[in-house]
């Protein structure tokens, strides 16, 4: 008995090759996204780009509006983010503004509140609430955070003299102590 | 009383009425004019814009269904906008402007967004075309010797290992 088969019709080539283009573009896209998530924030002994805040109206640094990280040079920078929605933003906002109140007659510490995602009208409420005065104002199109790389709020990050990351805190301080013991390396 | 005195007083009394009650419609009509500048926008309003917003916390999540503070917050924010006469698209802008490109689920900036992806993909095929062209050639070559040479050149081969294991033997 004999048996007929019949023969397969092959895949055309310009298919095939649409294929592998989909699955390659696809594994690419995949590994782009995981190798950003695994990146994680800036890292210490990183020097940190210039940037610009523009600050809110009321929360100004030196009765300016706008600054740009550069123009503190010289200086230790204290970056928090932050939002009105963020509750555990709420858990340091008080220790933080108290940090501010020591290190500010100084003049060699600057502070500066990064609103990320937020609407101006419940960030008044909020720095009201919390009696903030430093220097504060929304990130814009959310530059700064995607520079940072940042993966919620709140974070900060303690900038030293010459502009070179030294630290990065993820969540809340929980003391002020904290927060000192971050601020002092960066003076000496 | 003089009776001409009487009916001018009625006359006048009921034009001052009649004025009264113009003024009152005029006033009421100026008032209703005003308030309908800004009326408070329906929640369907309101989402109608928030759907073609993203969370700016969860990822890609529409802001007319995220139940999170934030999106509460931008969507009181559309609210408020919509009572100063802001138009959807004046919205939509100001969120893109305000909180990024991601906020919006539509690219401001259409040629980094559309032709760079496409450029990116049209470069990857001509470089796997050109790379299976470079394979498929020695296979190419393979083919021209006719099966049956390549028969005897195996054949050849098979013979010449026979001997030579014979001529050990002997």
């Amino acid at each position: 008995m004999t048996e007929t088969t019949t023969p397969r019709r092959a895949v055309p080539l310009w298919i095939q090759i649409v294929i592998w283009i989909f699955i390659v573009g696809l594994l690419a896209i995949v590994a782009l996204g995981l190798s950003r998530r695994q990146q994680g924030t800036v890292q210490p002994g990183q020097k940190i780009d210039d940037f610009t805040l523009t600050l809110y109206s009321g929360y100004e640094l030196g009765g300016r509006s706008e600054i740009k990280l550069s123009d503190l040079r010289g200086k230790a920078v204290v970056i928090n983010f932050w939002a009105s929605w963020c509750k555990p933003c709420e858990q340091e906002a008080a220790e933080l503004q108290q940090a501010w109140t020591e290190y500010e007659p100084g003049g060699e510490v600057v502070f500066l509140g990064v609103d990320y995602v937020d609407t101006e009208t419940d960030a008044r409420v909020y720095m009201k609430k919390f009696g903030i005065t430093f220097a504060n104002g929304p990130d814009l199109a959310t530059s700064i955070s995607q520079y940072f790389r940042i993966r919620g709020v709140p974070e900060t990050y303690f900038i030293d003299k010459a502009g070179v990351l030294r630290y990065v805190q993820i969540g809340p301080f929980v003391k002020v102590e904290d927060i000192r013991a971050q601020i002092e390396p960066l003076l000496k | 009383m003089k009776v001409s005195t009487m009916l001018n007083k009625i006359r006048n009394t009921k034009y001052a009425v009649l004025a009264t009650i113009l003024l009152l419609f005029v006033t009421l009509l100026a008032f209703n004019s005003v308030s309908a500048q800004g009326p408070e926008p329906t929640d369907d309003e309101v989402n109608k814009i928030a759907k073609k917003l993203y969370c700016p916390v969860c990822e890609n999540t529409p802001l007319d269904v995220c139940p999170t503070e934030a999106c509460r917050q931008w969507r009181e924010q559309i609210r408020e906008m919509l009572i100063e006469g802001k138009s959807e698209q004046e919205i939509i802008d100001y969120f893109a402007a305000t909180y990024g490109e991601r906020a919006s689920g539509d690219p401001r900036d259409k040629v980094k967004a559309y032709l760079i992806p496409i450029v990116g993909i049209l470069l990857g095929a001509g470089l796997l075309v050109s790379a299976l062209r470079t394979w498929r050639k020695p296979k190419a070559a393979e083919a021209i010797i006719p099966a049956k040479d390549a028969g005897d050149v195996h054949q050849d081969e098979y013979i010449a290992r026979i001997e030579a294991e014979l001529k050990k033997r002997d």
